[in-house]
């Protein structure tokens, strides 16, 4: 669905509906409920909504899901970000005495936003994306997926389209929840490679060993380098982009390079040079030069993150299914198992979904309807299932649904294991 | 934590509790001490933390000259530093014991000192980390692994077979170890969140959220365990200080442990006789601390002042760069339009001018009171001018008075609390960054003569730059060791500026990443 079809001045229109038929609001409470485990855990967490006009309203919060469903609805917000769990609740932190009013948990957040990438990607640059630089956003999802999974053991990982041009991971077991400050930091350390701003042209150092998660993620950008950026962002191509990679190699490799380029003008073959050059000094041992090859892949393809999102416990990051704005898309989830085939530009719009709404239902849809009146839903939430059923943003909503499902099951697990202990005693 | 007068309950109590050089501080003491060695203990701790907060900022932590400096200085100081401890007294005549009670003692005091609020907490357990992990780091193995077993720090640790498993992951994980060194030394299995150190800096194998840590680097969760019970610590002691505020004696001392350290000596001037006697006037509406002005103004208005504000006001003088004789003119000018004349002057007040000057009595060169001993000691009474305005005053003349200097009402709000929480220098502070037009004055306020230099500084008069970078020299009252060592001007905890805006700096770091997505 092109962009195109969206048009911001609509948004006031479409808002509304959107709230009052489409937002998933059983499953979005459901989600930070988190099984009611903790009292006040709904209850003490910030929500922030932009309203028209880039008016900014922060300390939200709501006592129960159809608080927050009228509130939203009344409000009808531009855009909703959500934040810490309090002390206190967040809407009466003026009552609290100063310093008493304190964030307490959140889900550790990653925020990759892909203009951090305009001194490396070729095809755009600032707010666009296209589908060549789109790859990016796969490898960081692979790579911090691999890592926070496997070296941090977190299970509970939702990974969210941001909507424009970026992506989010949200990270929502019980232990990143209660993460210290401290410890964030630390995590968005050990993942953050690629260092130093405008002023540093190399952005990748390595150092013998190279650690296990050095290699791993390197497995990673390997797959996806010589398609992405030799081909795709064709680094080797011309003369300019040249420049850049041939500023990241020792001046002895420069040479040869510069003379080797001269008469073969194949990128893959010119990488492959450069490949075997560093080889050769390896096996010759020449300091600095390595890793040469392998710190270039990874300053053109390495996730870069925002430490600073991810520091914070009191940070606030925009909320799934929150529609972004400028491009009408909804922020949903991404399903990793068909991550390779992810488009954001297939990704459905408020316009689109709202459209969908008026459709006329098809015989299927009747039948599932028939099966839901058994259940013992009220009318209202019937109608909303219905109605989300029916557009596009169906499958992101099971998707979520089967996120929560998972969580919900882990939960299960962590009390029958308390409870046997208990047994033990 | 409590300071009783509980009998010594056990027999040998200097092997129980002082058995190891090093300490976890898991016991709080319980014997009876002097007012005049519980302050000793604490401005000695407070000097060595300061040095291994100046050192921090120097030197690489683990490099030598770091390591030398401290040794030098915990010797210096008097605090412990051999591994074995016996009953023989040293040069200073201290025994090792001695020494490790002091360092005992004195780390329990300046936690009361230290826990009142975040920024202070924050300061202290950094500096006392810094302090023990060089102190560990500096033992020989035998006393390392002594020390786990004394303090009951039980780590888990990784069988055989799990590390000949992961024997490559371990290697490639932490410099230093290699296939050898793997089957030689223990691996600890820690969750991921007690090695932050080493995570962040992945110099350790992760994996399933846990860390791997060989035993070289088991410093890193000792610490680790250090700073989580420590924090603990200060947060009851927080709770339970009410009772100890209680003490008279005991509670300024305590607050102002806080954030008085030792500074320069302002007594030796660069600038002397640089200031004439016609620039004291606009000076001291400009860059004077309040207490020095408010000295002022009731001189000139009095033509008087009593003994202790004649003290304060007159090192302060001399520290600006009066030389004797304008000081001595200063004083008779003033003191003659009032009820003295010049006769009795010179016979009454004169000898007392030159005293400050060291030419008198015990020759004793005077220094400049400190903002901690204007705070603390011979507080003002019926017709004193001296004093700190931030202590010594009514809340509501302090209002008034910093209304009469045109201060807006937020920033004398903001005065105002840090003056109820005790932090008097930092309300000076505040209140020189607000005259000044400044937002963070970068300096930590610990003297009215550093204040006036600044503040000269600041306004490019000729009375700045001559602060004397003559290293510390004791005030009488204050007993202090090992003075050459001293601390150059450290950059404070600096509890003021965030303390009071705290919450504002969250949110506006908030607002301002909020609408990145767009
Ligand atoms: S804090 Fe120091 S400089 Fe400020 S008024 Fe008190 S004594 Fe004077
Ligand atoms: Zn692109």
């Amino acid at each position: 669905m092109p962009e195109a079809d969206y048009d911001p001045a609509s948004l006031p229109d479409l808002l509304p509906l959107y709230y009052r038929r489409l937002f998933p609001f059983s499953q979005y409470y459901r989600w930070l409920n988190y099984g009611g485990v903790t009292k006040g855990y709904f209850q003490n967490r910030e929500f922030s909504f932009t309203l028209k006009d880039d008016i900014y309203v922060r300390y939200q919060s709501f006592s129960t899901q159809s608080e927050l469903e009228k509130e939203m609805q009344k409000m009808n917000p531009y855009k909703i970000d959500v934040g810490a769990v309090y002390s206190h609740r967040p809407n009466q932190h003026n009552t609290v005495k100063s310093g008493a009013f304190q964030a307490l948990e959140k889900e550790l957040v990653f925020d990759i936003d892909m203009t951090d990438y305009d001194d490396v990607r070729t095809c755009c640059s600032a707010a666009d994306i296209c589908m060549k630089c789109w790859t990016l956003m796969t490898i960081a999802i692979r790579i911090l997926d691999r890592a926070l999974r496997e070296d941090f053991g977190f299970r509970h990982l939702l990974w969210v389209y941001s909507g424009r041009r970026g992506v989010h991971c949200w990270v929502c077991d019980e232990a990143a929840r209660k993460l210290s400050v401290a410890a964030r930091s630390a995590v968005a350390e050990y993942l953050s490679l690629v260092k130093g701003g405008e002023d540093m042209v190399k952005k990748v150092q390595l150092s013998e060993p190279l650690h296990p998660f050095i290699r791993e993620s390197l497995v990673v950008v390997e797959k996806y380098f010589p398609q992405y950026a030799i081909s795709g962002q064709d680094i080797l191509g011309n003369s300019k982009t040249v420049e850049k990679v041939l500023a990241l190699v020792p001046d002895e490799v420069r040479e040869d390079l510069q003379t080797f380029f001269q008469s073969e003008k194949n990128p893959m073959k010119r990488w492959k040079r450069l490949c075997a050059l560093v080889q050769h000094q390896r096996v010759s041992s020449k300091k600095g030069c390595q890793h040469i090859d392998k710190e270039i892949m990874l300053q053109y393809c390495y996730p870069r993150l925002d430490v600073n999102v991810s520091k914070g416990v009191n940070h606030l990051l925009k909320s799934p299914f929150s529609v972004h704005p400028k491009t009408g898309r909804i922020s949903v989830p991404i399903d990793l198992e068909e991550l390779d085939s992810f488009d954001p530009f297939d990704v459905p719009t408020i316009s689109l979904t709202c459209e969908e709404l008026d459709k006329p239902r098809d015989a299927d849809e009747e039948d599932e309807v028939e099966k839901e009146n058994e259940n013992e839903m009220d009318a209202a939430e019937r109608r909303k299932i219905r109605d989300y059923k029916r557009t596009s943003l169906a499958k992101y909503v099971k998707l979520f649904d089967r996120f929560l499902d998972g969580m919900a099951r882990s939960r299960k697990g962590e009390m029958l294991r308390k409870s046997d202990l208990q047994k033990d005693f | 934590m409590q300071f009783s007068r509980k009998k010594k309950l056990l027999s040998n109590p200097q092997n129980e509790l002082y058995g190891h050089c090093l300490q976890f501080y898991s016991q709080p003491p319980t014997e009876n001490m002097s007012l005049s060695e519980f302050e000793t203990f604490a401005v000695e701790r407070l000097k060595l933390l300061k040095t291994v907060e100046n050192l921090g900022v120097s030197y690489v932590k683990t490099s030598d000259p770091y390591h030398k400096k401290l040794y030098a200085e915990l010797t210096n100081l008097n605090f412990p530093h051999k591994t074995e401890a016996d009953d023989r007294k040293d040069q200073t005549g201290l025994t090792e014991f001695e020494k490790r009670r002091k360092d005992h003692i004195s780390h329990f005091i300046l936690r009361l000192a230290y826990c009142q609020t975040e920024d202070l907490r924050r300061w202290f357990i950094q500096q006392e980390m810094d302090l023990f992990r060089y102190r560990f780091s500096d033992l020989p193995a035998r006393y390392k692994t002594e020390f786990l077993h004394r303090n009951n720090l039980q780590y888990d640790t990784l069988s055989v077979e799990e590390k000949r498993k992961l024997a490559v992951k371990l290697i490639n994980s932490s410099y230093g170890v290699s296939g050898a060194t793997v089957e030689e030394q223990d691996f600890y299995k820690v969750p991921f969140q007690d090695a932050l150190d080493l995570v962040r800096t992945r110099k350790v194998f992760l994996q399933g959220g846990y860390a791997y840590i060989p035993h070289q680097d088991i410093i890193s969760i000792v610490l680790n365990d250090f700073r989580t019970r420590l924090s603990k610590a200060l947060a009851l002691t927080a709770r339970s200080l009410p009772a100890v505020q209680s003490d008279e004696r005991l509670q300024p001392l305590l607050s102002h442990l806080s954030h008085a350290y030792v500074g320069q000596d302002y007594s030796i001037q660069k600038n002397i006789g640089k200031i004439s006697l016609e620039q004291i006037d606009p000076l001291s509406a400009k860059s004077f601390p309040l207490c020095m002005r408010q000295l002022h103004k009731s001189l000139r208005d009095n033509h008087h002042l009593r003994h202790g504000g004649r003290m304060q006001y007159g090192l302060f003088l001399k520290g600006v760069g009066l030389t004797l004789d304008q000081a001595l003119q200063f004083w008779r000018s003033e003191f003659v339009k009032g009820k003295v004349d010049a006769d009795k002057f010179d016979k009454q007040y004169a000898y007392n001018v030159r005293h400050m000057f060291g030419k008198e009595g015990k020759r004793t060169d005077y220094t400049p009171y400190s903002c901690m001993k204007v705070i603390l000691s011979n507080a003002p009474s019926q017709g004193d001018y001296h004093g700190c305005p931030f202590r010594h005053s009514d809340p509501e003349l302090l209002k008034q008075k910093l209304q009469s200097y045109k201060l807006s009402p937020s920033g004398i709000s903001q005065i105002l609390d840090l003056v109820k929480g005790m932090h008097y220098q930092l309300a000076c502070q505040k209140y020189f960054e607000f005259t000044h037009g400044i937002e963070d004055s970068g300096f930590s306020l610990n003297h009215p003569n550093q204040y006036f230099i600044e503040s000269q500084k600041l306004l490019g008069g000729g009375g700045g730059g001559g602060g004397g970078s003559k290293e510390v020299k004791s005030e009488p009252e204050m007993p202090q060791k090992g003075q050459n060592m001293a601390a150059k001007t450290p950059s404070t905890p600096h509890p003021q500026t965030q303390a009071l805006s705290k919450q504002d700096a969250a949110e506006m770091e908030d607002l301002d990443s909020l609408f990145k997505d767009e």
